[in-house]
């Protein structure tokens, strides 16, 4: 365990020295967010259905995403090291270390992701709260929905890890990352309600969202966060997230066994 | 041919804190640090000469091999290569140089080494004979011949160099870089890329210069060697002269039938003595007396004489000099 | 003419290098395709929720969608080299550019084709076929060719957006994530008419890296809103950014061999 706990610390240590691509980061989250709520105003003025949730709490919604986008999206922080290690062969040695490869490879990713977003949030959050009513970033209400939504996030990210893993996993079998990673980014971006949020999604393909692992990536925890699911149904939910979690952990651990078994090392 | 004279460049590097904490401060602040790669660095190569250019390290090698490439201008100084400055009118200049560097490559991953070749043909606007004539010759000397239809990727260490070489030499060069060609290759291969570099010297005249951490690359090649060491021209001057310099003892080994009683003659050391083998240590200067006296009293069958390891010699000069290998 | 044919010659082999994996080129292509697809379906989700767009129907604003996803995949494929710029940097490949007798844009041009880019081609051409239909525009020879030079026009702002990008990072390796914005970000802008943004948007997409020029001035006239020479004139003047696109890039070469960086 303490041998897993040092690979995520060195793993965060590197990911706050890249802070040229922080600063970076934090400006471009800004201009996506910007852009997606000047997208939905434009939309929200020209309708007048009933939405599902109100503007304030969609802009919540959006900064909430853009804030954490490092720790929830399959998309980013992809780990071009371990790829190599994988395409190049190298990751023989890792094999020869007295760690499973799993674990410590989800130590890693989650390390990564989690230290690039610390990075990432403050100045985003500090910013998105002293925006101007209705574009500010709103709190929860009570302690409950603040607690569920981190520990939500948390769930999330595990199982953006989880989930990601699975790319891994799959280089070893095609040795190329970049199709599988596209193919699979794409799915998830849809499913996890990043690119439109699930309720306006049409209906059936909501109920599809529904019964799938991403939505619990980000869907989750920043409509908990927003207000627009409620404590006690977000609790329930998020034991849903927890289970999906679990078995994607298990599915994975096993794959990584097995392919491990098979695996072609190339080279020498 | 090639002359640079006080050639200096320096590059800015940021500072940076070990430790978490000091990773968190980065991101607010950060110091900068100048280096001086090279200083006041002048030399002169003639045409057809055959160089190593050692140093450890940050010496400064890389960043004169980029300067004499036109990848980098120095910040002063003055540097001609076959009538060309190099940074200036780059495309002419470097038609008339090869460039191998050893850990990366210029060939195309994917596709058989014959692809990349015409690619370089047609990159270097060889005309087609000449490009014939050039290939056939690598191949013969390089034995690339059953190389030539598989990717790259597919190839060892050793048989990649010796296609980059090829590849380099296609365009024929007047002028060769090569930047630590032997690195990471084993006995054959090395032996292979050695001679092949000999002989495209001698035999076609292409001026070479070579970096190396490898002595045995300079044993082996070359009669001039350029040692840099922070930046600075330490040394410029034959192999074995380095040797002298820094290091004048030798090792008198001689050879005597049955048992013999010790002889020690003036300024040497006794190291060993036993049935049949005598070892003294000796300066350069003292070791034709130490021989005439040895051989006035003993039945010699057999004398050697012998310098330290060339390694041992770098490594006491680096040592001295205070800079780390 | 000699230059075009190296270009040639580069493509065609990195066209056989990418089919060398063909399984993981046909994950490539299909992922694209999917990509794009996702654009697509996120329009319409929103169009299906919230039914119009201002005064925009949805085929009115699939003009100028179609079209941009048509630019951006040809730009990507021919421009991938400057896209993917900064592995060459780090990779020591642009020092072997400069010790190479040949110009160092068309050795970079020549160092990438994403030829899978083409995946996501799949998709513009039919919902732009849909929208010529659906999008009440009466069309005339006037209108068609200004709806071919959008396109055209976008393909030379992406790629120019490309060489910007590109040019960055003889500067910085790290901090190249803001050129998405510029990018990924402005393709995503220019799927919606820039209107419907805060007025510094459509300023600076239309005066500094010219998107509006090439998809939303002209979708002016396409849709009748406005009968300006201006906004026929767009897409030309918009292409004009790849001057200061190149010579930019030149300084950011002098740079590097001055700093090595």
């Amino acid at each position: 365990m303490k041998a897993y706990f040092s690979i995520f610390r060195i793993r965060m240590q590197e990911a706050l020295q890249y802070r040229a691509a922080a600063w970076a980061g934090v400006t471009t989250q800004f201009f996506w967010g910007f852009m997606l709520i000047m997208i939905y105003q434009a939309f929200y003025e020209s309708s007048d259905r009933v939405m599902p949730m109100t503007f304030p709490q969609l802009c919540s919604y959006i900064w909430m995403q853009q804030a954490f986008l490092i720790l929830v999206e399959t998309w980013s922080g992809r780990d071009g090291e371990l790829f190599e290690k994988i395409t190049s062969g190298s990751v023989a040695y890792e094999l020869c270390r007295p760690l499973e490869l799993y674990q410590h490879w989800f130590a890693r990713l989650l390390a990564g992701r989690l230290g690039g977003a610390i990075l990432r949030c403050v100045p985003l959050l500090v910013v998105a709260t002293i925006l101007p009513y209705p574009y500010r970033l709103l709190f929860p209400k009570s302690i409950a929905q603040l607690l569920l939504f981190v520990v939500s996030l948390l769930v999330g990210a595990m199982l953006t890890v989880a989930v990601s893993l699975f790319t891994y996993i799959l280089t070893f079998k095609t040795m190329n990352s970049n199709g599988v990673l596209s193919v699979f980014s794409a799915l998830t971006t849809l499913f996890s309600g990043s690119l439109v949020a699930l309720p306006f999604m049409p209906e059936g393909v909501q109920r599809f969202a529904m019964a799938l692992p991403f939505r619990y990536m980000a869907d989750l925890p920043f409509r908990i966060w927003n207000g627009s699911i409620q404590v006690l149904d977000g609790l329930w939910q998020l034991g849903i997230g927890a289970l999906w979690l679990a078995a994607l952990w298990m599915l994975g651990s096993f794959f990584m066994k097995r392919v491990l078994r098979t695996a072609i090392i190339q080279g020498g | 041919m090639i002359t640079l004279s006080h050639i200096s460049k320096s590059f800015r590097v940021a500072k940076r804190d070990p430790g978490l904490s000091g990773a968190v401060r980065s991101l607010f602040h950060r110091e900068y640090r100048t280096v001086e790669a090279l200083r006041d660095l002048s030399f002169h190569i003639g045409e057809g000469e055959l160089i190593g250019c050692i140093g450890p390290n940050g010496a400064g090698k890389s960043t004169a091999i980029k300067i004499m490439s036109g990848i980098l201008v120095p910040d002063g100084g003055e540097c001609t290569i076959c009538g060309h400055v190099p940074w200036r009118d780059r495309k002419r200049y470097v038609q008339n140089l090869g460039v191998v560097f050893g850990q990366r490559t210029q060939l195309w991953w994917d596709v058989p080494i014959r692809d990349s070749f015409e690619l370089l043909r047609d990159i270097y606007r060889v005309e087609q004979p000449k490009y014939e004539y050039n290939l056939k010759r690598c191949v013969e000397q390089l034995e690339l011949g059953s190389l030539l239809d598989t990717p790259l990727r597919q190839l060892s260490l050793g048989q990649r160099m010796r296609c980059e070489l090829a590849g380099s030499l296609l365009h024929s060069p007047r002028l060769l870089f090569l930047d630590e060609p032997t690195i990471g290759l084993d006995a054959v291969s090395k032996r292979a890329v050695r001679s092949f570099i000999r002989e495209i010297n001698v035999n076609e005249g292409v001026t070479v210069i070579l970096t190396t951490h490898d002595t045995a690359d300079l044993e082996a090649l070359t009669e001039r060697v350029l040692l840099l060491g922070k930046g600075q021209l330490l040394y410029d001057g034959a192999l074995d002269g380095l040797r002298d310099e820094e290091d004048s003892s030798r090792t008198l080994t001689v050879r005597f039938p049955g048992m013999q009683e010790p002889v020690i003659p003036e300024g040497c050391v006794l190291k060993e003595w036993h049935e049949g083998t005598g070892v003294l240590k000796t300066d350069a200067a003292a070791v034709s007396a130490a021989i005439a006296k040895l051989s006035a009293v003993l039945p010699l069958t057999d004398v050697t004489v012998e310098g330290s390891p060339i390694d041992d010699v770098i490594a006491r000069m680096y040592k001295r000099m205070g800079v780390r290998a | 003419m000699n230059a075009l044919k190296l270009y040639g010659h580069y493509v065609s082999i990195l066209i056989r290098s990418q089919l060398q994996y063909r399984a993981s080129f046909i994950m490539m292509v299909l992922g694209q395709a999917m990509t794009t697809l996702l654009y697509f379906l996120s329009t319409y989700f929103m169009f299906s929720f919230f039914g119009r767009l201002g005064d925009w129907t949805y085929w009115e604003v699939m003009l100028c969608t179609s079209c941009v996803h048509i630019s951006y995949p040809i730009a990507e494929c021919i421009a991938r080299g400057f896209d993917s710029f900064r592995g060459q940097i780090r990779s020591g490949g642009f020092d072997t550019m400069l010790v190479r007798p040949r110009s160092i844009f068309l050795q970079i041009f020549g160092s990438q084709f994403a030829f899978n880019r083409l995946g996501r081609l799949v998709q513009g051409p039919i919902m732009m076929g849909l929208a010529v239909v659906n999008s009440g525009v009466v069309w005339t020879a006037e209108k068609s060719a200004l709806y071919a030079l959008m396109v055209l026009s976008g393909i030379v702002i992406f790629m120019s957006v490309f060489i910007l990008g590109a040019t960055l990072c003889f500067w910085t390796v790290k901090s190249l994530e803001v050129v998405n914005c510029f990018t990924d970000g402005g393709r995503e802008l220019s799927q919606y008419p820039f209107e419907i943004y805060k007025k510094p948007y459509l300023v600076f997409f239309t005066a500094v890296i010219p998107y509006a020029c090439a998809f939303y001035w002209p979708l002016l006239y396409l849709t009748g809103r406005s009968a300006s020479p201006w906004c026929w004139a767009a897409p030309i003047l918009g292409m004009l950014v790849m001057i200061p696109a190149c010579l930019f890039f030149r300084f950011g070469v002098r740079h590097y061999t001055s700093t090595g960086s």
